[in-house]
């Protein structure tokens, strides 16, 4: 293996849980709702997957269980902003500090506990390919799962009706109540599948990147997935371009850390959190101002009945 | 059956009192049935985390030494979330403070040292916090980047640079590589207020800030203007109010106050810097500012309640051997319950039998 | 229900039939029993002021709305409305005051969207092109929404409905927004729909409209029904008797001299908008003078806002002599200067512009009397001061309300107007820029603001009133001019232009032949 596919194949591992996390807030801001809770929904997913896997045994039912352990908090978070109309931004920092707390409580037992990761599955044939074959098609579940989500999200958000019904909510819930489409309910779905996807993503943290669970292993990447979501004008493709903008960040800045780069550790390490607040205000200054989002982002709606 | 959402016409002030109360009832409620999901008898968990904290000298000292700095930061995050402006960054407004006056306090050690320095770090503090704060908001009025997420990603920044300061040009000489600076000469630590006591004058200083913010949530223009601009952005410019220079207002405060906060724990309570000098104050005060209703004095009552739960966590670790991240779960799921119950504020809720077809 | 007889349809039965139907907010029974009966074919009014019931009403008949009692009959037989969607599978289509379109979409998604049954999006396009020009109604199926006028955006939601090949329509308030002309365009779609044998429900409170176009109509005063007739046989006058419950007086005029010196003047002002989807101001002129009432008329969404945001210092203007104050070049100076200087403003949105809905009247008081008024003298608030003023304009204004200094949000619609109006007026302003003064208003607070509005001018104050409503303009105005995708055309005295010329020039006809 050369030194440039192990570089790739390191962005890859990094860049899939941001892409994944990144995808499902993308659906569920599409639909009119901010969920900054993707920080805590992550955790938790790490947390219960391998807290459920070091038990059963199983990768699958550790995998099984982060999604649901996302879906759970989102269901939570939907409760209060959905059905209670609370202020989205306080409410996602609750979910995000629950979270953070609730992921300790249950990963506790599981501290320094090693185990397997998830292998790769090498796709038959396509894998021989030189150079290309070992990149693409030689990866762990998880990053065809993340391109199959962004493939699908598309395809969702752009060629279906149930795609544009959902868009429609994001626009003006007031407009699509009138049209009589139940916009909590849609809102509620696209939020349980952004924590599905945060589950998903948090259980590649514990199962796969580092296979073991230690408190607070998410370290922001939560919060980077919903600036991915920013940068990418709450458009799939462009969240992969984020997510592995970001993702090659991380990796530049531990191979400059092995390589003896004379810039302390530190600095390095902070680079992913200096990219992403200048990818932040660089996409503002592209767009001139003028926002891409959603127009009914974060407002929420009671529908008079 | 469906619960259906009505909005009120007035709010009383009664409910305005009680939705925080219910709020912290429904917490204690949950509180007792996760730690009994967590094996300990949930009564005697109760009384670990919020009865011996209170029960005698040396917890109640505790408690207010605990309860200084989230004080202090929410007041300034209050003022914030009032004008509708998310620094959820605090916790590296608070770091950045405890540096810029810890630099002084490091580079006249055994030197140069008088009565001048301890004000000059105060100031340093709140300084150095105050201008962390205004990156966000100068991104935010120039560029319109999101500040949650700018402040945010700022507070790993600031934990990386307390951690290289520590670890490389501050690090004390004679400290067998430990990763901490020296500790603070007498004339650079914040005196206590009685000898043998665990409180120092920041908690006296604390307490003026408060009464000094809530006349001015209350009972100035300035108050108003920012009340104004949160809640009706295009009436705040119909009176003639600027969102930009509130924005860039209440940063500065909020990243001064958290600057000021992080200081004098760092010359008060700690007297050195270490890495982890902050359990989380920045992420707690969020909690504090909504429990106290983004209200100067709310925030004071809310700030003690919090800090005893800190002490609690640490009592319940060692005697019911209960995880310290228990304590988060309490905290995220009382900033849960205090937004639900503030629903009620502008809404009632009706039970709606669904329509005979 | 009535017995087994009933369900055989004949010419007598109504197509829909609402019977003894009741909703009520929380201790507001905004529809008291009521009844009413559409014919096929028949054009059928609903009249009656604001607040008085009308949406609620047509909302319970289209689903939105479920009622607390009484019941739907159509063709005869009890019909159940859990959601539009069973509304439009029996036939009843809707077209929305405040439409209920999605800026970001284009026309043919906005439009599939309303399709119950889903069709891929070039079929869609392809029939909306067939329907639209079946009724001579042309749009564009892959433009966004956002690119239309109003009119137009009207058109789709027309198109839309009729897609669904609906046997009753229902229309809310469909000409408020519309040119004279495109009225008549919008009378011509409608005469076409009801020679099919389709129903139309018109809501409206333009009664020359009504009386022209409906030969059936049901009034609504207060939730109730207080009267049906046939609006052929009544005059305007008498139907106004019947919805207001009172004899309405128009504003009494005071004879003037001539106005006085111009007391505002704006010259070539050019602003861009300030929003991405916004209107801007090119090249605006005009002069006020003292004592004279200049009338601003146009379609929503022509740069009304924009000139709105000018004129009161919301937004600075690029150079300061473009807009003169009483001789002083104030365009770069802020609102509260402005103010400061005489001036007084009502912007068009009561509820978030003019007033912050959860803050109580004193501090709506303070919100535009700050920087004037003493209210805070040295930067401390003197409540006291507050409520006195407050009370001033509750009693100059006739503002009801139920306790001493209630929060915004908790007043109607006509008498929050009549405080945020009054607010400004005791002031004693020089110059007073009022935006829609009486949008959605009922007509008691309708003539209170209007008679104020003119007892200001008498009084020597230059008034500038921005209004999409024709008839206000042309009762209250001495001169008008008309704004048109940002152009402001040369003013005229009220009394030498019709409203066709109006009409034309608010649909951006000859602009140029105006100037």
């Amino acid at each position: 293996m050369t030194l440039l596919e192990a570089i790739l194949l390191t962005v890859i591992t990094a860049s899939t849980p941001l892409l994944i996390a990144a995808i499902g807030e993308l659906v569920a801001e599409r639909a009119g709702v901010l969920n900054l809770g993707v920080e805590g929904m992550m955790i938790m997913g790490a947390a219960a997957g391998i807290a459920v896997a070091i038990t059963t045994g199983s990768s699958a039912a550790g995998v099984a269980a982060a999604i649901l352990a996302g879906m759970a908090l989102a269901a939570i978070f939907a409760l209060l902003v959905l059905g209670l109309a609370t202020n989205q931004v306080a409410a996602g920092l609750a979910l995000a500090i629950f979270g953070l707390g609730l992921s300790g409580v249950v990963g506790a037992p599981f501290v320094g506990v090693p185990r397997e990761g998830i292998g790769k599955i090498a796709v038959p044939w396509l894998s021989e390919i030189p150079f290309l074959g070992p990149v693409l098609f030689r990866q762990d579940p998880f990053v065809y799962a993340s391109f199959a989500l962004v493939i699908g999200v598309a395809w969702f958000l752009g060629r279906t009706r149930a795609g544009l019904v959902l868009r429609a909510c994001g626009e003006s819930a007031a407009a699509a109540h009138a049209l009589g489409f139940k916009v909590l309910r849609i809102r509620f779905l696209a939020l349980l599948f952004g924590g599905a996807c945060a589950g998903l993503a948090g259980a590649y943290l514990s199962l796969v990147l580092t296979p073991f669970w230690t408190s607070g292993m998410t370290s922001g990447r939560g919060w980077i997935a919903l600036a991915i979501v920013v940068f990418a004008s709450w458009l799939p493709w462009r969240a992969v371009a984020g997510a592995y903008l970001f993702g090659g960040v991380t990796i530049l800045q531990l191979h400059a850390q092995g390589a003896g780069v004379p810039v302390p550790p530190q600095a390095m390490a902070a680079l992913p959190y200096v990219i992403t607040i200048l990818a932040l205000v660089l996409i503002m200054r592209a767009r001139g101002g003028g926002s891409a989002a959603p127009a009914a982002l974060g407002t929420p709606f009671v529908p008079d009945r | 059956m469906r619960l259906v959402l009505e909005q009120r016409a007035e709010t009383g002030w009664a409910l305005r009192l009680l939705s925080p109360l219910l709020a912290v009832a429904l917490a204690l409620v949950s509180a007792a049935v996760m730690f009994a999901a967590l094996g300990a008898d949930p009564l005697a968990a109760l009384h670990a985390y919020f009865v011996l904290p209170l029960s005698d000298s040396w917890g109640l000292q505790e408690v207010a030494v605990k309860a200084t700095p989230l004080v202090l930061i929410s007041v300034g995050l209050a003022f914030c979330y009032r004008a509708g402006v998310w620094n959820i960054g605090a916790e590296g407004q608070f770091l950045v403070g405890a540096l810029g006056g810890a630099w002084l306090a490091v580079a006249t050690h055994g030197g140069a040292q008088g009565p001048w320095l301890l004000p000059a770090m105060l100031a340093a503090g709140a300084l150095g916090g105050a201008l962390f704060a205004l990156i966000p908001a100068l991104l935010r009025t120039r560029f319109g980047a999101s500040e949650i997420l700018t402040s945010l990603m700022l507070v790993y920044v600031a934990e990386l640079l307390l951690d290289w300061l520590v670890r490389g040009p501050w690090r004390d000489p004679a400290g067998f590589n430990m990763p901490q600076t020296v500790t603070f000469s007498p004339a650079a630590t914040l005196p206590l207020l009685a000898e043998g006591g665990r409180v120092n004058l920041g908690t006296p200083l604390t307490l003026l800030i408060v009464a000094a913010a809530a006349l001015v949530a209350a009972r100035t223009l300035k108050g108003f203007e920012i009340r104004l601009v949160g809640e009706a952005p295009r009436a705040a410019r119909f009176a003639g109010f600027d969102a930009k220079r509130v924005t860039w207002a209440v940063f500065a405060f909020s990243g001064a106050l958290a600057g000021l906060a992080g200081i004098m724990e760092v010359a008060g309570t700690l007297r050195q810097l270490q890495p982890g000098l902050s359990p989380g104050y920045g992420f707690t005060a969020i909690i504090v500012a909504f429990l106290g209703r983004l209200n100067p004095v709310g925030c004071l009552v809310a700030g003690v309640f919090l800090a005893v739960t800190f002490i609690g966590g640490e009592n319940a670790q060692i005697m019911l051997r209960l995880p310290l991240d228990a304590t988060r779960v309490f905290q995220g799921l009382l900033l849960f319950y205090v937004l639900a119950c503030d629903t009620l504020l502008l809404y009632r809720l009706r039970l709606l039998r669904s329509a005979p077809a | 229900m009535p017995s087994g007889s009933a369900r055989i349809l004949s010419a007598e039965t109504p197509l829909l039939e609402a019977r003894r139907l009741t909703r009520r907010f929380g201790a507001l029974v905004a529809n008291d029993a009521i009844d009413l009966a559409v014919r096929a074919g028949e054009a059928h009014a609903l009249l009656g002021e604001n607040g008085a019931g009308k949406s609620t009403l047509v909302k319970m008949l289209y689903g939105l709305l479920q009622p607390d009692a009484g019941q739907v009959l159509w063709r005869g037989a009890p019909a159940a409305l859990p959601d539009p969607r069973a509304a439009r599978a029996l036939g009843v289509g809707m077209v929305f005051q405040h439409f209920s379109l999605f800026d970001a979409m284009s026309v043919a998604e906005n439009v599939a969207l309303a399709l119950d049954v889903p069709e891929p999006l070039p079929r869609v396009a392809e029939r909306l092109a067939a329907v639209s020009s079946a009724y001579g109604l042309p749009l564009e199926p892959a433009r966004e929404v956002w690119r239309l006028s109003v009119g137009e955006r009207q058109r789709v939601e027309i198109v839309r409905c009729l897609m669904q090949d609906p046997r009753l329509i229902i229309l809310d308030e469909p000409t408020s927004v519309l040119t004279p002309q495109e009225a008549e365009g919008l009378f011509g779609t409608l005469d076409r729909l009801r020679a099919e044998g389709r129903a139309v429900l018109y809501i409206s409170h333009k009664l020359e409209e009504v009386r022209r176009l409906c030969e059936a109509a049901t009034i609504l005063r207060g939730g109730k029904v207080v009267a049906a007739c046939d609006p052929r046989a009544e005059s305007a006058a008498s139907l106004a008797r019947m919805m207001v419950g009172a004899e309405v007086g128009a504003a009494r005029r005071a004879d003037r001299g001539d106005a006085g010196p111009v007391r505002l003047s704006v010259h070539a002002l050019s602003l861009p908008p300030d929003e991405p989807h916004g209107i801007g101001l090119h090249d605006v002129s005009l002069d006020l003078r003292a004592g004279e009432v200049l009338g601003i008329a146009g379609v929503a969404g022509n740069g009304q806002d924009a000139l709105f945001a000018a004129l009161s210092g919301e937004r600075a203007a690029p150079a300061a002599d473009r807009i003169i104050l009483d001789g002083a070049a104030v365009g770069r100076e802020d609102i509260s200067a402005r103010r400061r200087r005489g001036g007084a403003f009502v912007p068009e949105e009561r509820l978030g512009h003019a007033a912050a809905p959860a803050f109580r009247l004193s501090e709506n008081a303070l919100l535009a009397g700050h920087a004037t008024e003493g209210f805070a003298p040295g930067g401390l608030v003197r409540r006291s001061r507050l409520l006195g003023f407050v009370d001033r304009v509750t009693a100059a204004f006739d503002v009801r309300k139920g306790p001493r200094d209630p929060e915004a949000r908790a007043l109607s619609g006509g008498n929050l107007q009549k405080f945020v109006v009054g607010r400004e007026i005791l002031r004693g302003p020089r110059l007073l820029v009022v935006c829609q003064p009486t949008w959605g208003v009922d007509a008691g607070a309708a003539q209170v603001i209007r008679q104020a509005i003119l007892d200001l001018a008498r009084g020597g104050a230059a008034v500038l009133v921005i209004s999409q409503d024709l008839d206000e303009l042309l009762e209250i105005t001495d001169r008008i001019a008309v704004i048109f995708h940002g152009r402001l055309s040369a003013a005229t005295p009220t009394g030498w232009t019709t409203r066709e010329e109006i009409g034309l020039l608010m649909g951006g006809a000859a602009t140029a032949e105006a100037t």
